[in-house]
């Protein structure tokens, strides 16, 4: 499937690119004929009214939608739908626009499913949790308390989500999505409904994650200056099809987006 | 005040993942567990009230345990893995009729296919019944790829009422007894004879032991974490890499197998003789009862529940007996289903997670007791 | 000639019974398209409708009424009785559980039914009560095409004519009155409701109340026909399957359901069960359910989900 012995992927190569894709439900066009990449390494804002396909963009990303029309490139393999499954297996996460938390488990566990896909260890040894089976539970606790450490969260680690406030309920939720290891982090307005000091936090979340670990990061938000600040590139969709792409600036200046935020006489 | 974990530090992850963090639990445990092991068989051997006569074994404690096994197995289907089951009892009877088979020979007359299988001796026996009942679990399973939640419920039905006729009708699973009702064989453990009430106990006590440590180990594991993302969010889970037709068909397949085991000690242990009716659709509510009353999604919580359903009709026979006013046999059976109902419904509105949840919530205070704050 | 006029004996009972079926899946329908919830506890209520109709027939005739009042006043006194058991199961148990997950109201009211057959059958008494509103005799139709004619039971068709008329009436109530109106709204969205004023404490009692009417319909028939004992609710359980089989939420899927499964099981055990052992309809209904779901989960008539995130 993946191409492991493959030339290097330096910085700036094309990680992900969609290419003319269309997506309808029914007789509703949600995408129509949307081409754009992300690169390696950089964090890439999909923005855009509502209702212009942001998240059935993020859906087709990772499986959860199959477009009628396109090719997805992934990692240079070409695919005209990506499956659910294959799309975490190939290091794609992402966090949900109305939190998708486990609800009756506690922040910890949350986490840790984060793992599942990186944990070997079949039925029977875990069934019977000695040896291998305990080494890899301890070895996978380990990767993720640095990730609590790393969001800060250290004391609620035992705590159901479901009892959290939603800021930190957000947090959890990026946490779960870092434990596992992502190649491409997929954040669907990972600000909404946040105070200032909590978008603060969490941008400079972001923005860690993405020196740190070197992460390519897709994210859909409505806050321009967040988006401004943040992302190295602006893809603009509205009524599902691409008005725009190119860096914060360029964006900012072009007369269709302000068309479409604004409204034009008609 | 006593009930404290102050400066009990943990240095290794391994300690801080057992199942008891604290060491006054661990204490606890083990303490009922010696007077499980030892201390009933010692009162029983000399007599000692309540453990001393044949009554407390073979009325409450057999059952309790047995009923305590299925419940878990339940658990794991419907309170960790978020899949409501109403046909526990056929995965039961599929546990206590492959057992009974394996133990008296099975013999297929298949033409060319002639399968002929020797007696095989208990242990297997009760074992590969398990496997049948696994095996079937995982059929009725597959509809729960495509259906969630009420649907499931009616094909779990299917299953319950299929499988009480199929033991009604084929005779071959009876042994052609004409009464259609089944004797279990002589229950030996590498050549030790199972009779005695009490010996009766210590097996079930065994076989319980062992299938509650081995639950309690899946669901804190990675499958138990796979379960519990199925049954909160299942789209979210799906996209994580979890894949539900592993997450919920092992569920299916571990339930089963556990509620097979539970099936056919109810049959050879508990019943020794039985018929279909054993394990009809209101045995699968008595244990679906079990679980929300005890707690969804809680170990503990099954033997809580077990209890609490087993003693509620003993105790509305006997304290008003008691108290010089008997209530005839028919009220107390429905005086037994508008209090079970009653709770139900009282324990989803005030706390959905069951006795199991207030024992938790009693030891948060308790740990906090006297000072509150 | 005598195979195709036994055939069509066994067609023509089967769909009749069916309509039984239909009857009490009319009630599931009903409270689920208004308030989400699947009512377990719908064959509890015919048992509980059936045993305060019998009960206070043969004590009001015991007294020396004349029948048809009788009747009138006991057909009144159930219809209270299945008001005041709507009015506390909205206040006592789905009231507090707004908002919850439909597994959790679900599992809710298995509890319902527990209480309400204990609470009936201990109001009531837990026997067998024959009851003798429609005539149980049979009509022999077509005596010249066929020898012996087509056996048809009167009981059934009356069953048949009522469940039409329900339906009529409850489509007219559906689609033209506010409450009807009120109802479709809140199936669609509680807090949507809500807000337009709907009170749903409100809408969940009349739901309950119309439920229980419809059961106590379905309780008149039964109970005319096999008595009226506890094993009713075992019956009712087969009400799922045809639910299934039609869609939780279309009442015509809720009538045709009742007919493929009534007709379906008749047929199954007459030309199947002589080679399988028969008791066929013992569990028929389940497994036909069963191969729909796999087919088409929706059921043949319900509304296909697209799932969102």
């Amino acid at each position: 499937m993946r191409a492991p012995d493959g030339p290097p992927v330096t910085a700036g190569d094309v990680l992900l690119s969609i290419d003319n894709v269309s997506l309808s439900f029914g007789g509703v066009k949600a995408v129509s004929g949307v081409s754009f990449d992300i690169r390696k390494g950089e964090i890439r804002a999909i923005i855009g009214p509502n209702g212009a396909g942001k998240t059935s963009m993020l859906n087709i990303i990772n499986g959860f939608y199959h477009p009628q029309e396109g090719v997805i490139t992934f990692k240079g393999e070409a695919r005209s739908r990506m499956r659910p499954h294959d799309a975490a297996d190939g290091g794609i996460a992402r966090t949900f626009q109305n939190v998708a938390l486990f609800r009756g488990m506690t922040a910890l566990d949350n986490i840790m499913a984060g793992r599942t896909l990186k944990m070997r260890r079949n039925m029977f040894w875990q069934m019977l949790r000695v040896g291998p089976a305990l080494a890899e539970e301890v070895e996978h606790r380990h990767r993720v308390e640095e990730i609590i450490d790393f969001l800060k969260i250290q004391e609620i680690r035992r705590t159901p989500v479901s009892r959290l406030p939603y800021g930190l309920q957000k947090r959890v939720e990026l946490g779960r999505a870092l434990a596992m290891e992502p190649e491409l982090l997929l954040l669907d307005e990972p600000m909404a409904g946040m105070n200032i000091e909590e978008k603060e936090d969490m941008s400079r979340f972001i923005l860690d994650v993405n020196d740190h670990y070197g992460t390519t990061i897709a994210l859909i938000e409505h806050d321009m200056g967040v988006v401004m600040d943040l992302s190295d590139r602006v893809v603009v969709l509205d009524h599902g099809i691409k008005i725009a792409d190119g860096t914060p600036n360029e964006v900012k200046s072009n007369q269709a987006v302000i068309d479409a935020y604004l409204g034009v006489a008609h | 005040m006593f009930y404290r974990e102050t400066g009990q530090f943990k240095s290794s992850y391994a300690a801080d993942m057992q199942i008891f963090p604290i060491r006054q639990d661990r204490i606890a445990l083990w303490v009922v567990l010696a007077l499980a092991f030892i201390g009933i068989p010692l009162l029983n051997a000399f007599h000692i009230w309540p453990f001393g006569s044949e009554y407390m074994l073979r009325a409450i404690l057999i059952p309790f345990l047995i009923l305590s096994l299925a419940a878990i197995g339940l658990n794991i289907l419907t309170g960790y893995c978020g899949q409501l089951s109403l046909g526990s009892g056929a995965f039961m009877a599929i546990g206590a009729y492959s057992a009974y088979k394996f133990a008296t020979g099975v013999h297929l007359p298949f033409g060319l296919f002639d399968l002929s299988i020797p007696p095989l001796p208990m242990l297997p026996s009760i074992l590969l019944g398990a496997l049948m009942s696994a095996v079937v679990g995982i059929l009725f399973g597959i509809p729960s790829l495509r259906i969630k939640g009420l649907y499931l419920a009616v094909a779990t039905l299917a299953a319950q009422f299929f499988f009480d006729w199929v033991f009604i009708r084929v005779k071959w699973f009876t042994n052609y007894n004409s009464s259609g009702s089944v004797s279990a064989p002589d229950l030996n453990f590498f050549g030790f004879v199972v009779n005695a009430p009490i010996e009766r106990y210590l097996l079930c006590l065994v076989f319980v032991a062992i299938f509650a440590l081995l639950a309690k180990n899946l669901v804190r594991g990675n499958i138990g974490r796979q379960w519990m993302a199925t049954r909160d969010m299942d789209i979210a889970a799906e996209l994580m890499g979890i894949r539900p037709l592993y997450a919920k068909l092992s569920a299916f397949a571990i339930s089963s197998f556990i509620m097979g085991v539970a099936g056919a000690l109810w049959a050879f242990v508990y019943l020794g003789a039985w018929e279909p009716l054993a394990f009809s659709i209101d045995r699968s509510f008595q244990i679906l009862f079990m679980v929300i009353i005890g707690g969804l999604g809680s170990i503990l919580g099954s033997f809580l529940g077990a209890a609490f359903i087993l003693v509620l009709p003993i105790l509305l026979d006997q304290v008003p007996h008691a108290l010089g006013v008997p209530i005839s046999v028919e009220t107390v059976s429905l005086l037994v289903f508008i209090i079970t109902g009653a709770l139900i419904c009282w324990l989803l509105i005030v706390e959905p997670r069951g006795f199991a949840r207030l024992w938790l919530t009693g030891k948060e205070k308790l740990r906090l007791w006297p000072y509150p704050y | 000639m005598i195979a195709f006029g036994q055939f069509l004996e066994v067609l023509v009972s089967g769909l009749l019974a069916g309509v039984l079926y239909s009857l009490v899946a009319l009630g599931f329908v009903l409270i689920f398209k208004a308030s989400g919830v699947f009512n377990f506890a719908q064959g509890a209520m015919v048992l509980l409708a059936g045993l305060a109709l019998v009960r206070s027939l043969d004590f009001m005739v015991g007294k020396g009424l004349p029948f048809w009042a009788a009747i009138v006043i006991a057909l009144l006194f159930a219809a209270v009785v299945m008001a005041i058991t709507a009015w506390m199961v909205e206040r006592f148990v789905l009231g507090p559980l707004i908002n919850q997950d439909g597994l959790t109201l679900f599992m809710s009211t298995i509890g319902v039914t527990f209480m309400i057959e204990g609470g009936a059958q201990m109001l009531f008494g837990s026997d067998v009560y024959p009851l003798r509103l429609f005539p149980s005799d049979a009509w022999f139709l077509f005596e010249s095409s066929f020898p012996g004619g087509i056996l048809v039971s009167k009981i059934d068709v009356w069953g048949g004519m009522i469940a039409a008329v329900l339906v009529v009436g409850l489509a007219l109530f559906f689609q033209k009155t506010k409450t009807g109106r009120a109802l479709r709204a809140v199936a669609d969205d509680h807090a949507a409701a809500q807000s337009v004023g709907i009170s749903l404490n409100w809408i969940w009692f009349i739901v309950w109340l119309v439920a229980g009417l419809v059961a106590l319909v379905a309780a008149t028939v039964w109970g005319t026909k096999l008595g009226v004992q506890f094993s009713i609710t075992f019956l009712a359980l087969k009400a799922l399957p045809v639910l299934i089989i039609g869609g939780f939420t279309s009442v015509p899927g809720a009538i045709v359901g009742g007919l493929i499964v009534g007709a379906g099981e008749k047929l199954a055990e007459a030309y199947l069960g002589p080679f399988i052992g028969g008791g066929i309809e013992y569990w028929f209904a389940y497994v036909l359910a069963l191969a729909v779901l796999m087919a088409r989960p929706q059921g043949l008539f319900g509304e296909r989900i697209i799932e969102r995130i």
